[in-house]
């Protein structure tokens, strides 16, 4: 094939591919949540419930884009698109499978935090340009949990990089053709999926949400698209942290008999919905303890992880 | 640590569990006979109305949903000359059931009375009257009351004795 047509699908076809996941994993967590919790979920519009996202579609469009006079409106209006484009981006570099890939950067990974970084903009200033109490906490919070949990979830991946010996995300997972980098790298890998737990603004570390005691946190004021745009955001960054965990340590696109795109798919697929069994089980952390965890456990777990993978490669080099 | 693992696993075994929701509108619970839902008139044995108009439903309602008139026919029987339950403002708490002293009104377990419109829920007594005796079975209220109507004279009721001649001294 034409390798410009062939960019220029992938392109697409990862775009277009994103939105569908996002809107059906809306539908995923529902369905998964009830089953753990011994109910049905929705089931009712068409076959299994699949409908439900169109419904929900048809719903969130018709909805009135209310915009607060008291906000900051240009702000307002740019702080969800900060976030879907932030995570979207940071697609570009994931690679799906040997000949799917948007763009093969040597610094695939620092894209990646970079962008992942970006994306608390978005929650910092919905937060602040929504102009009220609720908002300015749950961003607040936002900013304090992104900021301190990206520091080691940086950390947790340079154990990958060193045994890897690069940045890029194609040759990670080609170095890991032997043995994923999920088994000398555990911690890295636990670390990792919390911090990325984190990043999503899931539960457990859901606090810039909390719906119990912040209405809704940084998206308060939000409506219609908008507030559909946080959601599709969040549902592509749960995907992403998981296409990336599967990326660095579970071996990529790589494994026997199924086609590679397949078993990307199927690992990613597969944290996803542990991401939504620990939404099933796991209550809110509060403030303290979330930040007690970041800070005096996870980074010395990551810094250890870190000197000891150092200390083994060079040990095996002979120096 | 450990423990979060552990309830992870445990949460992962309800995929295998029974589901607790009963689907509705397929599938429907048996609802015990003392539900209470929809309310209705019953009649006695012999086909007439049991309600003999004595308003303590009305009084015992703690909405005041229900409203009735009295009236008397030839034969000196109460009945209700009109009865209406609003039943948008109805909170089946079953009092007016235990304050009936002919066991008239009484609850069913019927629960699927909605509407488009509000003045459906007025329900007029065309429409609380049920061909039947409802839960209990037998009773008819002028039959065991010493109330004289046309037809049936003092004394004449079930387990009852003639009336005593106050001015004889025979027992």
């Amino acid at each position: 094939m034409n390798p410009t047509l062939h960019q220029v699908l992938v392109v697409f076809g990862v775009l277009f591919g994103l939105f569908g996941v996002g809107a059906l994993l809306t539908w995923a967590e529902r369905r998964l949540l009830a089953l753990w919790q011994d109910r049905y979920g929705p089931n009712r519009v068409g076959p299994f419930g699949l409908l439900q996202v169109v419904a929900d579609m048809i719903k969130i469009f018709s909805k009135e884009d209310w915009i607060p006079p008291f906000a900051d409106k240009p702000v307002f209006v740019l702080a969800p698109l900060v976030i879907m484009v932030a995570t979207l981006l940071s697609f570009a570099v994931v690679p799906f499978a040997p000949n799917i890939e948007i763009a093969n950067l040597n610094i695939g990974l620092l894209f990646f935090l970079a962008m992942s970084s970006l994306s608390v903009y978005g929650v910092a200033l919905a937060g602040w340009a929504s102009n009220s109490k609720y908002a300015l906490l749950g961003s607040l919070r936002a900013v304090g949990q992104m900021l301190s949990y990206e520091v080691f979830m940086g950390l947790a991946l340079m154990g990958v990089v060193a045994q890897a010996g690069s940045f890029g995300l194609r040759d990670i997972v080609l170095a890991q053709r032997g043995l994923w980098f999920g088994v000398p790298q555990f911690i890295g890998l636990g670390i990792f999926f919390i911090a990325g737990l984190a990043e999503t603004r899931r539960i457990p570390f859901d606090l810039p949400e909390a719906e119990s005691e912040l209405v809704a946190g940084f998206h308060t004021e939000y409506s219609g698209m908008k507030f559909a745009m946080f959601f599709l955001g969040e549902y592509i960054a749960i995907t992403l942290i998981a296409a990336l965990t599967v990326t660095l340590f579970l071996g990529g696109w790589l494994g026997p008999w199924l086609p590679p795109l397949v078993w990307f798919l199927l690992k990613t697929f597969c944290l996803v919905g542990l991401f939504i069994l620990i939404r099933a089980t796991l209550p809110r952390l509060r403030y303290d303890q979330l930040l007690e965890l970041g800070w005096k456990r996870m980074l010395p777990l990551a810094l250890l992880n870190l000197i000891v993978t150092g200390a083994v490669i060079l040990w095996r080099k002979g120096v | 640590m450990f423990s979060i693992l552990q309830s992870l696993w445990g949460v992962f075994q309800h995929t295998w569990r029974r589901r607790v929701t009963v689907q509705y509108p397929d599938r429907k619970r048996t609802l015990p006979p003392r539900w209470r839902g929809r309310i209705i008139l019953s009649r006695d044995p012999d086909g007439a109305e049991r309600c003999v108009a004595c308003q303590l439903c009305a009084v015992a309602c703690p909405v005041g949903c229900i409203a009735l008139e009295a009236a008397e026919d030839e034969h000196g029987r109460r009945y209700p000359e009109f009865f209406r339950i609003n039943f948008s403002r109805c909170i089946f708490c079953g009092y007016c059931e235990e304050a009936c002293p002919t066991c008239a009104i009484q609850l069913t377990p019927d629960n699927e009375m909605g509407e488009y419109h509000r003045a459906g829920l007025v329900y007029e007594k065309n429409d609380l009257l049920i061909a039947g005796q409802g839960k209990h079975h037998g009773y008819n209220f002028y039959r065991v009351a010493g109330l004289q109507i046309g037809g049936k004279d003092k004394g004449a009721a079930e387990n009852e004795r003639p009336p005593s001649d106050v001015r004889s001294l025979m027992p």
